[in-house]
């Protein structure tokens, strides 16, 4: 079973992503921020981060900084699921190392799709 | 006598002063020549034939009026000299050499006026000149006693008139610098003047000590006369009034008669000479009017009626059979002659070649041809012009047989040259005289003339029993030539001098205000008129923008002076001025010393002309940077000023930097602020889209669980309309279109209000609100906004202060016109550095990335909004550091 990482501080979006890839057969972890998620991402090392941007103490971007430092974390792809839309900051989110972007209000169907795309390869 | 014989003596009268003349001429350096002397002596072109012989004529009929005409000038004097010597100096300086080049030089060289000089000139000075020969004409008839020939070829007349020309040509046109000192001719002029005074007083002595017994017996026997008493007083105030300006026209005379400027402007060749004229020519004139009276007298006393008394002086020796006295006196007029009309006829012959003929078609032949030719073309205009002058003045004289006396032709020219008057003589003292007003002013003046005495004079002569003098034109009355709306006192000479006058001075006064000139004649109008201050200013600094090349200029130079000539100018001017030679590019220097030095041979308008063509000019006026400089000066005294001034420009160029960047900041925090925004009205709407899209496709979804997601739904739904209001509230408050709805309330009321608002969360979080010492205070606001202010305070500290051990402390105390309200929590507080812009709209974190609880950042902004609609302040405690201190203030009503 493929594990997936939802980082997110909107306790509402998190519960629909939750039961959207439950449904889809992913063992789902839930981060409120960047800190909650290095301390899953160090124990269930998932195959799959959706990250947000805008979150309080550690930021998205601080946290696929560290993602992408850790050689153990190698294999994982990073979606990052944002708000911030204009051209730039997809730019520098692609830069920091992630596999794909995500603006919100975004499709859960298309989100479903990409994250299986990314992980079956 | 016969006619051989006075044809003899002409000759060698003539031939003896063609001799002085070369011989003054070949001694031209010597002091013999140049002195004071003869420049007094040579002013005394003015008695010409009319003096000679006209004043006795007018003496001995019209009584002591003849005086005006010598005492305008003697009265005039000490103005004179003054005026004299500037004028002087300024043609010196600029190589004047006529009254018209004066004139055209004034209004900046205009090309235009100095034509219109000129031709008022001539029109006056050709029937005077035509006047001189019938004077010469009909004097040696007198002394020939012979029969009256009007045939030219056998009228000596003719040869005198020819011999006149030659004598003007040869004299007069040695160089073509017009403005180069004749000094052979006007030492024959000096001698001639001596000559004529001489033998006019020893006429004088003749008649009154010789014929009678001193002025005594003359006076004892003319007053035994009838009508006497009209000839020696001034009868009435009419002929005082005349008299008046009688003067003034002789005075204008002195300054304006082409011969006259020759003499005293163009001729004069140091200006300390003038003092020496100043009491020489007064008295010359004063010695010339002793016997004048006593001539008359004796004219009347001892001759018949019917002869003229013109020429008493020349018929009372011949009474007496002294004929070679009375050739004498024919010598002496001769003399005068010769003065008036060699002088009148080369004034007048220059004018006409630079100020007519070579500024109007004949500039391009001379351009082309080179300088010895174009020497001689002008030194043969300037002799063609003399010949036509004086051969058409006794062409003149022959055909239409002047019916006039000499004194009357006298004073008509002198009207008309009195037209140039204002120009002249207002021009030197006003620099605001424009070149189209004194076009303007000379027309006006000339067509008066016309109309007041030319006209009336043509239709009483050719037309039979025309009414025109009496009755007017039409008959009507007010344009009656003579009495010109309705002036009926004045003799016809002295009215037309009036009238022309008005009108010449009030269309030169209204034009000149009406139209400002171009920038080259207000420059040339500033020159002469403050002479003295810019003399040393004008080659020098005279400021001038444009483009001009030396070789350019000096090509133009050469075709007029020749090759050896310019080299000479051009070294002496670069010594001067230490210029490098080899300069290409020309000064304003170089172009006003080349306009200068070509204006002696060409005329100033011309000489403008020649060197404009070769010149790019661009207007810079000089009063303008006369302004500019005294500008500086002040610029000195005022430095302080300037210093202090540019000390406060720093300062506001600072406070503008500051506003600038405050400014670009508040740019940018609005566009975090949109961002935001953005950010804030995304998430809900990410959060229901996906709530909703995992809704539909979830048939198996338990009902409890499906209950919750469309909770969800709800709450991001309202969370969303929350946001938006906000949003509108602060746009609506911050432009203040929001109107508040002010009345009377107890403040305690309203806080409990908000306090029961926010009591189920509080009591969730477990937080205790103590409220302070606020009942009593009755406040004037609008409710509902005080409360939302209060409500966005209370719902802050909620959110910031710990859990169960959170404290919320609510006071207000009361001022003199205000009360003070204090919220304090024990929460984290604000950070330092975020405290001055809490309250700014649009304030987020300025790390974006890092989601603030405070939510939309708007509610801080909303209050501060409210709170200043309400006269209040809302302020954070920065001292306070054991959570968050928010210090509010509201007026308090009516006390």
């Amino acid at each position: 079973m493929k594990k997936l990482l939802i980082v997110d501080d909107e306790p509402n979006i998190v519960m629909s992503l939750e039961y959207a890839f439950q449904k889809q057969g992913y063992q789902v972890f839930i981060a409120r921020d960047g800190s909650e998620a290095m301390v899953i991402m160090k124990r269930e090392h998932p195959d799959l981060v959706v990250l947000d941007i805008m979150m309080p103490q550690v930021d998205g971007y601080e946290t696929i900084k560290q993602i992408k430092s850790d050689s153990a974390f190698a294999k994982a792809k990073v979606i990052f699921l944002s708000a911030k839309s204009r051209p730039e900051d997809i730019e520098k989110g692609l830069a920091l190392g992630a596999d794909s972007y995500f603006t919100k209000p975004f499709s859960v169907k298309k989100l479903i799709a990409e994250v299986n795309q990314l992980i079956s390869i | 006598m016969p006619n051989y014989a006075i044809i003899l003596v002409i000759i060698g009268y003539l031939m003896l002063l063609f001799g002085i003349g070369i011989w003054a001429d070949h001694k031209s350096g010597s002091r013999w020549v140049h002195n004071p002397w003869v420049y007094a002596l040579s002013l005394a072109v003015y008695c010409s034939a009319w003096t000679y012989y006209g004043s006795v004529g007018i003496a001995a009929t019209s009584g002591v009026s003849f005086l005006t005409t010598y005492l305008g000038p003697v009265i005039a004097l000490p103005l004179w000299i003054v005026v004299l010597k500037r004028i002087v100096v300024l043609s010196k300086q600029y190589q004047v050499s006529s009254i018209a080049d004066f004139i055209s030089l004034r209004y900046g060289n205009d090309r235009s006026i100095g034509a219109v000089v000129t031709i008022i000139c001539v029109v006056a000075v050709f029937p005077y000149i035509a006047l001189q020969l019938k004077a010469v004409s009909e004097t040696f008839d007198i002394l020939s006693s012979g029969a009256d020939n009007n045939f030219a070829l056998t009228d000596s007349t003719f040869y005198i008139a020819i011999l006149l020309a030659i004598f003007a040509a040869l004299f007069g046109t040695k160089t073509t610098d017009a403005s180069q000192g004749r000094s052979g001719l006007m030492f024959t002029v000096a001698v001639e003047s001596v000559l004529k005074l001489m033998f006019f007083l020893i006429i004088g002595i003749y008649a009154t000590f010789y014929l009678f017994d001193g002025t005594t017996d003359i006076y004892n026997q003319i007053s035994a006369l009838d009508g006497f008493e009209t000839l020696a007083t001034f009868e009435n105030m009419e002929a005082s009034v005349n008299w008046y300006f009688m003067i003034a026209l002789s005075f204008f005379a002195i300054f304006l008669l082409p011969r006259q400027f020759q003499v005293s402007v163009v001729e004069n060749t140091s200006t300390a000479y003038l003092k020496k004229a100043s009491w020489v020519f007064p008295l010359y004139l004063l010695l010339f009017n002793v016997f004048v009276i006593f001539i008359a007298w004796a004219g009347k006393l001892v001759l018949s009626s019917d002869v003229n008394p013109d020429y008493y002086t020349l018929y009372l020796p011949l009474e007496h059979g002294h004929k070679l006295l009375g050739l004498m006196v024919f010598l002496g007029g001769l003399s005068s002659v010769i003065s008036m009309v060699v002088v009148s006829a080369l004034a007048l012959s220059t004018m006409v070649s630079n100020n007519l003929i070579i500024p109007y078609g004949f500039l391009k032949v001379l351009n082309k041809s080179n300088p010895e030719s174009n020497a001689n073309a002008i030194k043969n205009i300037r002799r063609i012009a003399i010949f036509i002058l004086i051969i058409g003045a006794y062409f003149f004289y022959i055909n239409f047989n002047i019916e006039l006396s000499l004194f009357s032709i006298g004073l008509i020219a002198f009207v008309i040259i009195a037209q140039l008057a204002p120009a002249f003589f207002i021009g030197l003292f006003w620099n605001r005289g424009s070149a189209t007003a004194a076009k303007m002013g000379i027309l006006a003046g000339s067509i008066i003339t016309f109309y007041t005495l030319a006209l009336p004079f043509i239709t009483d002569v050719f037309i039979e029993g025309s009414s025109f003098t009496t009755a007017g034109p039409n008959g009507i009355e007010l344009l009656k030539p003579y009495a010109l709306f309705g002036l009926d006192f004045m003799p016809p000479v002295t009215h037309a001098f009036f009238w022309s006058m008005v009108f010449n001075v009030m269309f030169y006064l209204i034009f000149s205000v009406l139209r400002k000139g171009n920038y080259r004649e207000r420059n040339y109008a500033e020159m002469v008129v403050n002479a003295s201050s810019i003399g040393e200013l004008e080659e020098n600094a005279f400021v001038w923008r444009g483009e001009a090349y030396k070789s350019e200029i000096e090509k133009v130079l050469i075709r007029f002076l020749g090759e050896k000539n310019t080299a000479r100018a051009l070294k002496i001017f670069y010594r001067k001025y230490d210029i490098d030679p080899h300069q290409e590019e020309a000064d304003a220097r170089l172009v006003n010393f080349s306009e200068k030095i070509l204006t002696g041979s060409i005329g100033a308008a011309s000489a403008k002309l020649m060197i404009g063509q070769v010149v790019k000019e661009q207007p810079v006026s000089l009063p303008e940077v006369l302004k500019v400089l005294e500008e500086n000066k002040e610029t000195i005294s005022a430095n302080k000023q300037l210093q202090q001034q540019s000390y406060d420009l720093k300062r506001v160029t600072e406070r503008l930097k500051e506003a600038n960047l405050a400014l670009i900041e508040k740019d940018q925090q609005k566009d975090e602020f949109l961002d935001t925004v953005a950010h804030e009205l995304k998430t809900p709407t990410a959060s229901i889209r996906a709530a909703s899209e995992v809704l539909a496709d979830a048939d198996d979804m338990p009902p409890e669980l499906v209950q919750k997601f469309l909770n969800n739904i709800v709450n991001d739904a309202d969370r969303l309309t929350i946001l938006i209001s906000n949003i509108l509230d602060l746009e609506k408050l911050s432009s203040g279109r929001e109107i508040m709805d002010k009345k009377e309330y107890l403040l305690k009321n309203t806080l409990d209000k908000a306090i029961d608002g926010i009591y189920q969360l509080a009591l969730k979080k477990g937080v205790n609100i103590e409220v302070g010492e606020v009942s009593n205070l009755t406040l004037i606001y609008d409710e509902d906004r005080i409360l939302q202010v209060f409500t966005n305070l209370l719902s802050n500290s909620i959110k910031f202060v710990p859990e169960e051990t959170g404290t919320i402390k609510i006071d207000a105390k009361l001022k003199t016109d205000h009360i003070i309200m204090t919220f304090e929590d024990n929460g984290k507080g604000v950070p330092k550095e975020d405290m001055q812009y809490i309250f700014e709209k649009f304030y987020q974190s300025n790390n974006q990335n890092i989601k603030k609880p405070i939510g939309s950042g708007m509610g801080l902004a909303i209050s501060r909004h409210i709170i200043e609609s309400h006269d209040g302040s809302i302020t954070i405690d920065p001292e306070f550091e054991k959570g968050a201190r928010f210090i509010l203030t509201l007026k308090t009503a009516g006390l």
